[in-house]
């Protein structure tokens, strides 16, 4: 009786929330995220990744990512490799769609030649790392479709747990799962499952520090393969934001340009 | 990244600096066609970078001497500055002058319409490598496309293999005396335009260029004793080429076409076909791309160059592995007869810093009519290990 009271004060006070279906609350939850980390325009950072086999050899790479933020379309981002040394200025310009193909194009600097490439790649490994291009590629809502699952807490923090399921072709993934933490709404993990549904790698997100008083990035993160026990690091450093980039600094002249 | 500082009288010029150190080993299979040639020849190869950037990023200064040291081939061993470049970038327009390299171009096969730069052809047959070419180049950038507008101020000759080397006829070119159609001013000015655009899944090119023709004619001469000569003659020439991409999914198409009038006969050259990629085979193992082209010249077994109606067949592996191993292993075939030319490129980095190249390149059935004649004798490997810093 006790029981069925409590239910029923629940129901009549938080109705609203109850009334959602999970497929609702997962959106409501994401598109909070996403209008909280809307807005920064533009900004600059470099990163180190760390890719570890699973004999524990490491090998490094270090790039420099601008990114210009389009409300309402995909954003645009320019990558500029600079280690390991023999790819060393060689540069990738794309342009994020929700659902259509993306556009991109890498500078071969050798050559000096600029190719436009298939974006169909999505599943594959970013440069040998066990990241793969759909794992960086800028966050749209409309790319996947979500489930609220459950509340739970990661190191005494409160998240949501969210069901991610991507809505663009050749996703490597059937799912995925974060945990986003319900003060912050941030991604504290995620959980990814490969085609056949089993679960393949988990992400981690570390040392996030707030900027401009309201973009939360996270210093580093973790990804680890379970299926072949290889990981890799990701090193955030020197984040920019509001640098005043244009489209102008997105275009193959630039492209060209890039060191 | 490393910073060298250089004292300058007023303030401090901070350049960053990286570059290759290689050294190659081309070994031939068969006996060479004349007594002066070799089976083996040991090369270095060095180029520095030197790039400083100022007002945040909009301006930069770019110099990259290249040297390569061969055993053997006097004219193979040679100096370049690849680029010497003081670049401006503004909000419509980019001002780049000095010594640079441009490409145009979307096939694979071969780059015909690829004509600002001079062939470094004593680096490689592929013709890939090019001479720095004195310009000033003014991009305008705009919602209608790009405008590139060159001024080409000095004309470059082609590199060719010299007594002791390779690749050549039992005659050496006499790349000693060149002749042109003008010489003088003339001769160094070469004058380009081209109108890139990328709508959708579409990037176009239309260009043209006016000037000294890049590629020379070569002129058989017998003098009174009757000794043969082959000289390089470089016409004036003008051409107008365009080039094409439609990238569909894991399609892309290329298609680059181009008219050149001046030298001979008016003709028509192109080169298309398509490039399809199966990604993440076998668990992520490897990308594998099949490409095919066609490869025409008009002016057909007439033409002076070896591909006028061929076609090329190739597998692109692409690993995902740590150290980027990659594979190309193709075969051009002429469709007239039964002449083949099979290529194998593979790479694949070893540790941080260094990278192990190796080529293959074999011909068959060639015709003593074609101009590739002259290699039949020369199917090589090459392996270059490089060091980058």
């Amino acid at each position: 009786m006790k029981i069925l009271l409590l239910a029923l004060f629940v129901s009549l006070f938080s109705g609203q929330s109850l009334a959602l279906t999970p497929e609702e609350q997962g959106l409501e939850i994401i598109t909070e995220l996403d209008k909280r980390d809307t807005g920064f325009a533009d900004s600059k950072v470099k990163l180190d990744m760390v890719l570890k086999s699973r004999g524990g050899d490491e090998s490094r790479r270090a790039l420099e990512i601008s990114t210009l933020e389009l409300i309402g379309e995909g954003d645009k981002s320019l990558t500029i490799f600079d280690s390991p040394r023999d790819i060393k200025g060689t540069a990738f310009l794309s342009f994020t769609h929700a659902l259509s193909p993306d556009e991109q194009w890498l500078f071969l600097p050798a050559l000096k030649r600029v190719k436009r490439i298939s974006s169909n790649n999505k599943s594959g490994p970013f440069l040998g790392s066990d990241y793969s291009f759909e794992d960086l590629t800028s966050f749209e809502i409309a790319r996947y479709s979500y489930r609220y699952l459950k509340d739970e807490a990661i190191d005494g923090i409160d998240c949501f747990v969210v069901e991610m399921m991507p809505q663009y072709e050749f996703s490597g993934y059937s799912r995925q799962i974060s945990w986003i933490d319900k003060q912050r709404y941030i991604i504290l993990k995620t959980e990814y499952y490969d085609r056949k549904g089993a679960l393949l790698k988990t992400q981690e997100f570390k040392n996030y520090k707030l900027y401009s008083d309201k973009y939360w990035r996270a210093q580093e993160q973790l990804m680890t393969n379970h299926q072949n026990e290889k990981s890799t690091q990701l090193l955030w450093q020197d984040y920019q934001f509001g640098v005043g980039l244009s489209d102008r600094d997105f275009d193959k002249s630039t492209l060209k340009r890039s060191r | 990244m490393c910073t060298v500082l250089l004292a300058n009288s007023s303030k401090l010029l901070a350049f960053e600096y990286s570059g290759t150190i290689g050294i190659e080993s081309l070994g031939f299979i068969n006996k060479p066609l004349a007594d002066a040639q070799h089976n083996h020849y040991l090369s270095g190869v060095a180029e520095l970078e030197l790039i400083h950037e100022w007002d945040s990023g909009s301006q930069s200064l770019a110099f990259v001497p290249f040297y390569r040291y061969s055993q053997h081939d006097s004219k193979r061993s040679h100096f370049d500055i690849r680029e010497l470049t003081w670049l401006k970038a503004s909000d419509n327009w980019e001002l780049r002058t000095g010594f640079r390299k441009v490409f145009w171009g979307v096939a694979e096969s071969q780059h015909i319409i690829d004509i600002i730069n001079q062939t470094d052809l004593v680096e490689n047959t592929d013709t890939e490598d090019k001479l720095g070419q004195p310009m000033i180049n003014l991009a305008l950038i705009h919602d209608w496309g790009t405008l590139d507008l060159y001024f080409l101020t000095g004309f470059r000759e082609r590199t060719f293999s010299g007594t002791e080397g390779r690749f050549r006829s039992p005659v050496a070119i006499d790349v000693d005396h060149p002749r042109f159609e003008e010489n003088g001013a003339q001769r160094h000015l070469a004058y380009a335009a081209r109108w890139s655009h990328n709508i959708g899944d579409w990037d176009l090119g239309l260009a043209h260029f006016y000037g000294t023709g890049r590629e020379p004619t070569i002129l058989v001469e017998q003098d009174a004793s009757g000794n043969l000569s082959l000289i390089p003659y470089y016409p004036i020439i003008n051409q107008t080429s365009i080039d094409i991409q439609a990238t569909k999914g894991a399609w892309l198409w290329k298609l680059e076409s181009l008219m050149r009038s001046g030298q001979g006969e008016t003709f028509l050259a192109g080169t298309g076909g398509l490039e399809y990629t199966f990604y993440n085979l076998f668990d992520n193992l490897f990308d594998l791309g099949l490409v095919s082209e066609y490869l025409y010249d008009s002016r057909g077994k007439h033409a002076p160059i070896v591909f006028q109606d061929d076609i090329l067949a190739a597998l692109r592996f692409g690993f995902s592995d740590t150290q980027s191993t990659q594979i190309l292993a193709g075969v051009i075939f002429d469709r007239g007869s039964n002449s083949k030319f099979y290529n194998i490129e593979a790479s694949r980095r070893l540790g941080d810093s260094f990278k192990l190249e190796i080529e293959a390149r074999f011909f068959s059935g060639i015709l003593n009519t074609d101009p590739a004649f002259i290699l039949r004798d020369d199917d090589h490997f090459r392996a270059e290990l490089s060091y980058f810093f």
